[in-house]
């Protein structure tokens, strides 16, 4: 026989023939070290696709919650009698829920304000400063503006809420929340 | 059906380590942008909710793409 010439196809050959596909484990938890570099990529592409689909989802849920999630009806409430409140006074009070504290100042003679009192950085309570006329979050010494609850300095993101307001003889009513999700 | 790769190793080597890096700068940029109109939803402004949802769309049929890409060069070198 030609030692160059190609042996017949024995019964091992056949039987590789026959072998059924490699099972992922062999793909996935490979023994060569070659591939093993190959899979780990792999399997850090396939973590990061996945990673992103987990971001697309979350955009998706907040679009979803923008779209549909229904409003509830603000209550109209009396929160406070306007003349028990100095000028440069302020007063707690919750609003829409008992789980919603509230301050309400009166800046002037005729003007009052009222504005949640979750810091919109961490919810720490904020407070009134009368000194410094506005509205101070002792934990991370973020400050708002007393006259429309925006940002002045600190790490706060974003304006206060604020909480519309309606007089009616000398009651004053809480009638609506702005900035905020409700 | 994936078709075989005709890429030498080191090529298909840099080829799947650029479309990792591609994923990875996409997924920080999606990132950004769910912390971005989760922060606006937050604020009362639920008008950017859809445009971030569709461009996060995008950005993840971009990192599909990718992936696949990497699988078809890797399994095309076995």
């Amino acid at each position: 026989m030609n030692p160059l010439e190609k042996p017949a196809a024995g019964p091992e050959t056949r039987a590789e023939e026959a072998a059924p596909p490699r099972p992922l484990w062999r793909d996935e938890f490979s023994v060569l070290t070659g591939e093993e570099r190959y899979v780990n990529r792999r399997q850090f592409g396939k973590f990061l696709a996945l990673a992103s689909l987990g971001m697309f989802a979350g955009n998706l849920w907040i679009l979803l919650r923008a779209r549909f999630a229904k409003t509830p009806p603000f209550p109209r409430v009396v929160i406070a009698n306007a003349a028990e409140i100095p000028v440069g006074g302020a007063r707690k009070f919750h609003y829409p829920t008992e789980t919603d504290p509230c301050l309400l100042i009166r800046i002037d003679e005729t003007t009052f304000v009222a504005y949640s009192q979750k810091c919109t950085h961490l919810s720490c309570a904020v407070v009134y400063s009368n000194l410094r006329k506005r509205i101070e979050c002792p934990c991370h010494q973020g400050v708002f503006a007393v006259a429309d609850g925006s940002v002045v300095s600190g790490p706060p993101p974003r304006p206060l809420p604020r909480v519309l307001l309606e007089r009616k003889g000398t009651d004053l009513l809480a009638v609506g929340l702005q900035g905020g999700e409700a | 059906m994936l078709e075989r790769s005709v890429l030498p190793r080191k090529q298909r080597s840099t080829a799947i380590d650029g479309a990792i890096a591609l994923i990875a700068i996409l997924l920080i940029v999606q990132m950004w942008l769910l912390s971005a109109a989760l922060e606006a939803f937050l604020g009362g402004h639920k008008e950017t909710a859809l445009p971030a949802a569709v461009i996060s769309g995008l950005l993840l049929a971009a990192c599909g793409a990718l992936y696949l890409l990497i699988e078809r060069v890797d399994r095309g070198g076995r």
